[in-house]
């Protein structure tokens, strides 16, 4: 049978290779030497549409899928509220079969809604300029890193102790490349000297509750040293945002942001800064242009900070970034819009201290840090977390995240909007009897 | 027609959505320094954003819309089918931290993913961590890097590169504190051997090549330049960008590359979603399996596990990589098999060979041999006639194209750089040749018309220089 994703009959080919002069398609590999060009493969053999949609579907069965259970865990991949317009607007092939808008004519869609998205950044963290996205959260802070160093000539790079563990393992991994020396700093003596680039803070932090921000804001600046902040965008909904406390680079995971969580990926790094830092900002960013009859469009602009212009100059590597996720968060934030993202903080903030509250008096529980938090929060178990997930998923309940090697016997909850009170309760009464079982 | 814009479609009091209730006793709020004071988001109601997002979709132009022969991008049509096998909940509603034993599916498909690619490319493993085709490069080059350091030897501090390469191997390079120098290309469009072997010393970390080259050439001294890489103690890195057109043929590890990152997003028709999300498997020889980011999925007594390996040069994000593209590709190469992954590349290169052959009376082609998945000419037969390859591109629109990828590579003069892909048909590819030919004509005869091009888009020729100095970047 013909393959459907090749158009061309025999016949065709005949008549392609004759106008090309060779009597076969082997001669167009003739500069391929000899001994490499009948490479054997060992591949399994070619399944139809119908079988292999079984069989995926079959393998898609072998994973607990969270539509099944109730979850409580988070630690950066948040499970929220997704409307249904958004798959059906990043559905649309027009945008999700094009590529990078190189010319901008033929790509207005692509363009006007990354300026979109970035006003809508903006408008979030209040920070002055937004790009296009990076790969995720992670990346977003080691970029965000690197670039310190780049504006303070620093090569130094401080990171508080509570900043989530996996995204200080990614900054750790992109400092190698320059070989800069990354330091964990305690929060209690954040005492910073003259030459740090940069103090990476996450509010609210991964262990959910909110840092004294205003303090490192002022000890990072006094020595000259940026403030860079990882925040959860969700909570920007009714918390302070870090433009208004003087943050100089803000970063996020922007899956949260109207996407499923898919085993991690792909999600989005929102990247912002402050407008003096642009022309050190790593990745694309759209700008607004008029065309030759003085209308409004839209295109990338900046690209002398791109590897395809500035090569081993360049701010980053990075081109393919997540547009489509980036689609995704601007059409999440247009149908929550001001009232419905507040609405969903709302929920999330009095849901996950419901929680914690009800959990917290639990006999043999209780809540590891007393600071204001906003959904997620750490409780320390009276028995091994490890124990307590098997038992709760036993029960078709995902529970928390396990984070006893860094606080005893301590699980990190995660309560959003998606979480009834019904399933709260359940989750207690599980965790009850755990206790008096112990 | 310009565009509406959001703001003006916004009005206080709308909303797109509906949310629930609350349900428990509401808690107390922070301090009010906490909290924030206004929210400066639109207000739009459903029915009116999915208007505003339609209509801007209009204003795009896909795969899905029509030809799409950007070059080094492989623009191939991507099977409905993978989107919907992509969105199943299984998938999609799963946590990277939940019970490794609750995602068996997903590490199933991950490991299977790994040994098909290892499989494909002739290397000995391979990590899906890399989120796009340039964070493999960055692992890649980071595993040179740990590699030469794990060997003592600290000298190697340059990252050789051809004067074709992509723009992200410097700018790779560079990342990883290695100094880019450039190796000239020859009249022929091969790697000048001479250069190489005068500047291939113990200062060289590796070579960076990409095969077939950026001029969609196979290079005929692999084998050469493997050697005198390797007897100087250097590595040879690839770029995989242009595997389409290799693919069930040739393997990267006979040639003698050490790794290599791949574009599952070109090669293995997952969708290029506007820029992304992409994802960037790196495929190593057993001299790096040590260094490969972290983690790998590895089976272990019957259950598949993540582990890392001993001398990983770490994470490359807060998961394991873009999951929902690697179920695309998987479910790709799996409906292809060996004989259809030949097949594409069969279909791939004469594809390309007939554009060359049928496009070379009238626009000049600086390489004049055998091509494979693409063809790059020059726009400089036209350029003496005062039309810009700039130009050409624009005019291209106007016939309903999508135009090539001009400007690249940067040792072409005007370069007009096109890869058709497999999945075109003749039919498609005639009437592209038909409206080059007409421009070709047109540059000669009524120059206007492309200085002045596109004529039919909604939005016409665009001042970007004017919007670089003039920064307005968001409402």
């Amino acid at each position: 049978m013909p393959s459907p994703y090749l158009p061309n009959t025999d016949a065709d080919r005949s008549t392609m290779l004759s106008e090309i002069g060779v009597s076969s398609s082997d001669e167009l590999f003739k500069d391929v030497p000899k001994e490499f060009r009948n490479a054997q493969f060992k591949l399994p053999p070619p399944l139809s549409e119908l079988e292999l949609k079984e069989e995926l579907r079959q393998l898609s069965n072998l994973n607990a899928n969270l539509d099944d259970y109730s979850c409580f865990l988070g630690a950066g991949f948040y499970r929220h509220f997704i409307p249904s317009v958004i798959g059906h607007i990043t559905g649309r092939s027009e945008f999700y079969t094009a590529y990078t808008p190189y010319q901008a004519e033929a790509s207005q869609g692509t363009l006007q809604t990354i300026y979109d998205y970035q006003s809508l950044i903006c408008q979030l963290t209040r920070m002055e300029v937004s790009n296009a996205g990076m790969y995720d959260g992670s990346t977003a802070a080691a970029e965000a890193a690197l670039m310190a160093c780049r504006i303070t000539r620093r090569d130094k790079v401080a990171v508080l102790s509570t900043v989530n563990p996996r995204y200080y393992q990614v900054i750790d991994t992109y400092a190698r490349g320059h070989d800069i020396p990354l330091d964990k700093v305690e929060p209690d003596s954040v005492n910073l000297p003259p030459d740090y680039a940069c103090l990476i803070v996450q509010q609210p932090n991964f262990f959910g509750y909110f840092e004294a921000i205003k303090s490192y804001v002022q000890k990072a600046h006094e020595v000259g040293t940026l403030l860079i902040v990882i925040v959860d965008p969700i909570s920007l909904g009714i918390f302070k945002p870090p433009g208004d406390y003087g943050a100089d680079i803000v970063v996020a995971e922007g899956q949260s942001l109207g996407n499923p969580i898919s085993f991690g990926g792909p999600g989005l790094g929102i990247f912002t800064c402050r407008k003096e830092y642009l022309r050190q900002m790593p990745g694309r960013i759209v700008g607004k242009a008029v065309d030759v009859d003085g209308q409004t469009g839209y295109v990338l602009t900046l690209s002398t900070r791109e590897q395809h212009i500035r090569r081993e100059q360049a701010t980053s590597n990075i081109c393919t970034n997540e547009a489509l996720v980036t689609l995704a968060v601007t059409v999440y934030l247009t149908t929550l819009g001001k009232n419905g993202l507040r609405r969903v903080a709302e929920l999330c903030y009095h849901q996950a201290h419901y929680a914690a509250d009800v959990i917290g008096k639990l006999k043999g529980y209780s809540l590891t840090f007393q600071q204001p938090f906003f959904k997620e929060f750490v409780v320390r178990c009276p028995v091994a977390p490890s124990q307590i997930n098997q038992a709760l998923f036993n029960e078709n309940i995902i529970g928390g995240l396990e984070v006893s090697h860094l606080i005893d016997n301590g699980m990190l909850f995660c309560i959003t909007e998606v979480n009834t009170k019904q399933e709260i309760d359940r989750l207690v009464k599980i965790l009850e009897g755990l206790a008096n079982g112990a | 027609m310009e565009h509406k814009s959001l703001p003006s479609i916004s009005q206080p009091d709308k909303i797109g959505c509906s949310l629930p209730p609350l349900e428990v006793p509401p808690s107390k709020l922070p301090p009010k320094e906490l909290l924030r004071q206004e929210l400066g988001l639109p207000e739009v109601s459903e029915g009116e954003l999915v208007r505003y997002f339609t209509s801007l979709s209009k204003f795009n132009y896909g795969v899905d819309t029509g030809f799409y022969p950007l070059g080094s991008c492989t623009m191939k049509y991507n099977p409905k089918w993978h989107e919907e096998v992509a969105k199943l909940p299984g998938f999609t509603s799963v946590h990277p931290y939940q019970p490794i034993d609750s995602v068996q599916g997903a590490l199933r498909l991950m490991s299977e993913l790994q040994e098909l690619l290892t499989e494909i490319t002739g290397m000995a493993a391979t990590s899906l961590a890399p989120m796009a085709g340039s964070q493999g490069e960055l692992a890649n080059i980071l595993m040179v890097k740990a590699y030469h350091q794990s060997r003592g030897d600290k000298i190697r501090q340059k990252i050789l590169l051809p004067d074709s390469a992509h723009g992200t191997n410097p700018a790779t390079s560079a990342m990883c504190g290695f100094k880019a120098v450039t190796i000239p290309s020859n009249d022929k469009g091969n790697l000048d051997i001479k250069s190489l072997k005068s500047m291939m010393n113990e200062e060289v970390a590796a070579l960076a090549l990409t095969i077939p080259t950026t001029l969609a050439l196979f290079d005929p001294q692999i084998a050469e330049i493997s050697q005198l890489v390797h007897e100087r103690g250097g590595l040879l890195f690839g770029d995989g960008a242009n595997l389409n057109s290799l693919l069930g043929r040739v393997k990267f590890g006979d040639l003698g590359f050490d790794c290599v990152q791949l574009n599952l997003h070109k090669t293995f028709s997952t969708p290029h979603g506007g820029g992304g999300p992409g994802s960037g498997p790196v495929c190593v020889k057993p001299i790096l399996t040590d260094f490969l980011p972290s983690p790998s999925v590895t089976k272990n007594r019957g259950k598949y596990i993540f582990t890392s390996s001993t001398k990983t040069i770490g994470s490359l994000g807060a998961a394991y990589g873009n999951f929902g593209v690697m179920i695309k590709a998987y479910a790709y190469i799996r409906s292809l098999g060996a004989e259809g992954l030949k097949e594409v590349s069969e279909n791939a290169v004469i594809n390309a060979n007939y554009l060359k052959e049928k496009l070379k009376a009238y626009y000049y082609l600086p390489y004049d041999r055998t091509c494979l998945h693409e063809v790059v000419f020059s726009g400089k037969r036209q350029k003496a006639k005062g039309i810009r390859t700039l130009d050409i591109a624009k005019r291209l629109l106007d016939y309903g194209f999508h135009p090539p990828t001009i400007y690249f590579p940067l040792v072409v003069e005007e370069a007009i750089m096109i890869e058709p892909t497999e999945t075109e048909s003749k039919e498609t590819l005639d009437a592209f040749i038909d409206a080059m030919k007409k421009i070709a004509k047109e540059a000669e005869e009524n120059p206007e018309i492309l200085h002045t091009a596109p004529h039919n888009t909604p939005i016409r020729r665009l001042d970007e220089a004017t919007a670089a100095r003039k920064l307005d970047l968001r409402w």
